[in-house]
């Protein structure tokens, strides 16, 4: 049931493609009815196949001549991926109400992202998967390049630029590791079991993980991401943030990890305390962590201060994967789902409930607004979403970002150490942007002041509220329950760890 | 054997060239007082039929090929990889003729079509050929046609530039690739592919013949130029931006697939050398075994002779194409880089047929999207544009569907999946690591892959243009039924065979099957 989520995002996209100009608000409507669809079919197939373990959903040959099959399949974590992905759509299409300017081209290349992101979720054959993976760089491209704000253009090529020189090198990984295994498939199964030499999976293995790491903002490669987040649309951005880097975090997991496991087993010499690929990796993320958080410190755009979070976050996420304990791995697959609807939530309110009211992004003029007072919504949204971001108990954020850590503290105690002091400065950038925009007490400057009063700033439209709401909910109901997932990923991720996915 | 022999034989060969000369008789004579567009249907309605003629007659003479008397050596094959590139250049050629439908550059009709055919009939004849001397004329009917439909817009200064370039550089390498032939012969003794490349053949590296280097540099000046690989690839931009539209996208896609079966002939040949020995000397390319120091002689220099050429073609026209503001030129290096992509798949050869059938499928697909590139190009000169970027400002604003169809083709290009230009890309790289998974050729697939992430820029450089950035003018661009036709067409090939690759492999492994 699930690989419907696919086939019904590319069918929409095709109709939105083909549908006649000037149907605004029919494009919208349908693009919602597309995506609650897409959610619907996700949850469903979430309660379903409730404690079960992998699932074939559709398993035909595609190129028999090759040996590539068409298989979709889904365990615990690719189902909580989807969920995660019918979330996000459903609340980019609710926040992207007010585009009005080809306005069914836009959705078209929403819902084709869409469709790729379920596809590379629910893949099982890599090559499938990396099929999915590029169908996506393509509409975010146009999505950016098209309907962007500041250096549009700039950030759509590189932003499209870094994915493709990302995704070449997993072609490298992919194409090498069908011509050593011999086994004639691209089947992750058959490849997981595929026994490729350690010497090969020494190179395979940090060549595929950069490759996904690029779309998961790996740092020193993460930089197409704040720029990229900037310039997208708020839906694109949501998505941008809300998935898109979950598919390079989910490519490290499935691909890097789940094939090439050998890849991180010791060098044999170390230097300076990095002795392995993963050492390599985990300081990478531990950088990532700490370097997004105080450049997100340092911004003078509030959307930038967004940009720069979600390159701690998912630092947060990579370090998880590379723990390789039980706990942290299930950690960081619940915080690439907390951290896409967090994410997408503070995209949302920054890039669509301030912007388009105030048409300024920059925190000294927002300082002088306050907004307060005068967007009530707006403040409580982001107090809430700056929370959870934060990582406080109660939301999605905490519980995935401890289990990461303690996961990261019986691999290596320094690593929590270190991730640690990004938590802290999290906490300070939220802050910071939250008394800055929302509640300073700067008093404008007489000639700052209209003379007639603030204008009022148009009101808050059914739609945002409606995604705010759901977004809201899922943060504090994992929040609150975590189990509701952990229960869906925990067995996954150990099948993935034991090797062989079986 | 004698002339009816002969005759049979070359039946789809003659198919064109009596279908060239009826088109030529049916512009003079019927229809000299036409509307233009009624002539320019009729040609091309005939020339279509012609070449579906000679698609029909295909299957009649694959009976092994032609022979010479009182030999068993083969001068014209059959089946196999003949047969899949003779179709696809009969195919292609339709298509190409059909983009001429509501063009205005020449009063000359019947001629161009004529030319058309028999430039066809030159590819036909190298896709077959097993003898140097056959290789040779056929070569020469390809690219003598090549040079007049380049020069066919004679209203244009830059048509008449680009043809004379395209001449002297042609004639040039002809004299270069008949002088390599002729060292070949007296190396040899033979003047027949398999005859040569046994006689060719030493055990040990020393025993070589210095003159046979000579040989085969002459010989890949003379091939690089068709396929145009840098170096010899100097004509091409000039070519692609002058040569009016349906001759461009001749020369990019019927000429190339020719050229590429011949140098697929030369491969096969020299790998399968010991075949006709009786049992099978293991000269099989495997994985463990050291291809290069069994078979001594012409393969290995031959290896590094297309290795270099891939090398610098991958990098320069991938670079290149960076820098051009003129669409057609970008295409013109596009193509270079995608030379440089076959001729690595033509030096990692493999003994199966497998690297065949990967380069077959590489460019019979690229030739298809080229011929829709250059058909888009076209609608857009014609309506008063020109080729320069610019020119395809707002695209989608003016004509949605044009932009859809340059959507698809252009990707394709840049190998996106699931478009075919993607298959094609990994098809091919796949085939040379199944061969060589390690040292060289793994390099030379990890640096064209890398290349192929650069050539996504300067796609996207056309299509910000028609998508992204705005109009300047928002009249609404029209284009003549039949190219739309025929550019919808093919975009929807693209992204068909695209999704279903196996259509048009287990198709060419049909071919192959009872070889």
């Amino acid at each position: 049931m699930l690989a419907w989520t696919i086939y019904i995002s590319f069918a929409g996209a095709l109709v939105l493609a083909l549908l006649p100009k000037g149907s605004a608000t029919l494009a919208r409507w349908f693009a919602l009815a597309v995506s609650v669809t897409g959610f619907a079919i996700g949850v469903a197939g979430f309660v379903q196949a409730a404690g079960q373990g992998r699932v074939v959903l559709v398993d035909v040959p595609w190129v028999a001549s090759m040996g590539i099959r068409f298989t979709l399949a889904a365990d615990g974590i690719s189902r909580v991926l989807v969920l995660l992905t019918g979330l996000a759509a459903v609340a980019g299409v609710l926040f992207s109400w007010n585009i009005e300017v080809r306005t069914n081209e836009f959705f078209a290349f929403f819902l084709a992202l869409i469709g790729g992101v379920y596809g590379v979720f629910l893949s099982f054959d890599l090559f499938l998967l990396f099929v999915f993976y590029e169908i996506a760089i393509v509409p975010k491209y146009f999505l950016i390049a098209i309907w962007g704000s500041t250096r549009r253009e700039y950030a759509a090529m590189k932003l499209a630029l870094y994915s493709f020189v990302g995704s070449a090198m997993v072609l490298i990984g992919l194409l090498a590791a069908y011509a050593i295994s011999g086994s004639h498939s691209t089947g992750l199964v058959a490849l997981a079991n595929a026994n490729f030499p350690v010497s090969f999976q020494m190179w395979a293995f940090p060549l595929v993980f950069v490759g996904f790491g690029i779309l998961a903002g790996l740092w020193p490669f993460h930089t197409w991401a704040p720029t990229g987040h900037v310039a997208a649309p708020t839906a694109a951005s949501m998505l941008l943030a809300g998935v898109v880097m979950k598919l390079g975090a989910y490519g490290c997991l499935r691909v890097a990890i789940g094939l090439f496991p050998h890849g991180m087993d010791p060098w044999g010499w170390s230097f300076a305390g990095i002795g392995s690929w993963r050492d390599v990796f985990a300081l990478l993320a531990v950088i990532g962590i700490v370097y997004g958080a105080l450049v997100a410190l340092a911004q003078t755009d509030f959307k930038f201060v967004i940009g720069y979070s979600s390159v701690s976050h998912m630092g947060f996420v990579l370090l998880g994967l590379v723990t390789l304990k039980q706990i942290g791995v299930t950690g960081a697959v619940l915080q690439m789902f907390s951290h896409g609807v967090i994410a997408g939530l503070l995209f949302a309110i920054v890039g669509r409930i301030v912007y388009e009211r105030t048409h300024t992004r920059q925190l000294a003029e927002l300082e002088k607004m306050h907004l307060g007072k005068r967007m009530p919504f707006a403040a409580w949204a982001f107090v809430i979403a700056g929370m959870a971001s934060m990582g406080l108990p109660g939301f999605s954020g905490f519980v995935a970002e401890l289990q990461v850590l303690v996961g990261a503290w019986i691999a290596k105690p320094w690593w929590t150490a270190a991730a640690g002091i990004g938590i802290v400065v999290g906490v300070a950038y939220t802050w910071r942007a939250l008394q800055k925009a929302f509640f300073s007490d700067r008093l404008p400057t007489p000639d700052e002041h209209p003379k007639t009063g603030w204008p009022k700033f148009e009101a808050i439209t059914w739609p945002e509220i409606a995604g705010t709401a759901l977004l809201m909910a899922a943060t504090l109901i994992v929040g609150v329950y975590p189990r509701v997932l952990l229960d869906s990923i925990e067995p996954a991720v150990k099948a993935l760890l034991a090797g062989g996915m079986q | 054997m004698n002339y009816a022999d002969l005759f049979r034989v070359t039946l789809p060969e003659m198919a064109l060239e009596i279908t060239s000369v009826l088109v030529l008789f049916v512009d003079l004579a019927f229809l000299r007082k036409a509307a233009l567009q009624t002539r320019v249907m009729s040609a091309v309605l005939l020339g279509v039929i012609g070449c579906g003629a000679a698609l029909i007659a295909l299957p009649l003479h694959a009976f092994g090929g032609l022979t010479y008397p009182g030999s068993v050596d083969v001068v014209l094959s059959a089946g196999g990889y003949t047969a899949i590139a003779q179709i696809g250049i009969l195919g292609l050629t339709a298509l190409t003729l059909l983009l001429l439908v509501g063009s205005d550059f020449t009063q000359h009709v019947g001629e161009y079509v004529a030319v058309v055919l028999m430039a066809a009939t030159g590819g036909l004849l190298i896709s077959a050929a097993q003898d140097l001397l056959v290789i040779f004329v056929g070569l020469e009917l390809l690219s003598l046609g090549l040079y007049v439909l380049t020069a066919f817009a004679k209203r244009s200064g830059k048509s008449a530039e680009a043809a004379i370039k395209y001449y002297l550089f042609g004639g040039m390498s002809a004299a270069f690739l008949l002088f390599g032939f002729s060292y070949l012969y007296g190396l040899s003794g033979s003047t027949n592919l398999h005859r040569m490349l046994l006689g060719l053949y030493r055990p040990h590296a020393a025993e070589m013949a210095p003159l046979l280097y000579v040989a085969l540099v002459m010989i890949a000046a003379g091939l690089g130029f068709k396929v145009a690989a840098v170096p010899f690839h100097l004509w091409a931009p000039d070519t692609y931006e002058g040569a009016p539209a349906p001759a461009a996208a001749f020369i990019a896609s019927v000429s190339k697939v020719a050229s590429f079966a011949l140098l697929i002939g030369i491969s096969t040949a020299a790998w399968h050398v010991f075949d006709g020995l009786g049992g099978r000397v293991s000269v099989s390319v495997g994985f463990h075994m050291q291809p290069m120091s069994v078979y001594l002689g012409f393969r290995n220099a031959w290896q590094e002779i297309l290795i270099l050429l891939a090398l610098a073609s991958m990098v320069l026209g991938n670079l290149a194409a960076l820098a051009q503001s003129s669409v057609r030129r970008l295409l013109a290096y596009s193509a270079i880089s995608h030379a440089g992509y076959i001729l690595l798949g033509l030096a990692f050869f493999s003994y199966s047929s497998q690297s065949a059938q990967a380069i077959l499928y590489y460019i019979l697909t690229y030739g298809l999207t080229t011929i829709g590139a250059f058909g888009a190009v076209a609608v857009v000169e014609r309506a008063g544009g020109g080729d320069r970027m610019d020119a395809f400002l707002g695209l989608v604003k003016r004509n949605r569907l044009l932009a859809m169809v340059m959507m698809v083709l252009f990707l394709s290009l840049a190998g996106i999946p699931p478009l075919v230009g993607f298959w094609a890309k990994f098809n091919l790289f796949a085939a040379i690591l199944r061969v060589y998974p390690v040292g060289a050729g793994l390099g030379l697939v990890v640096l064209a892959v890398a290349m192929s992430a650069v050539s996504l820029y300067y796609y996207l450089q056309v299509l910000k243009r028609v998508f992204v950035m705005p109009a300047v003018d928002e009249t609404p661009m029209k284009a003549n039924p039949v190219t739309m036709g025929v550019l919808v067409v093919i975009a929807l090939a693209v992204v068909i065979l695209g999704c279903l690759p196996g259509l048009l492999q287990s198709w060419m492994a049909g071919f192959y099957a009872g070889m």
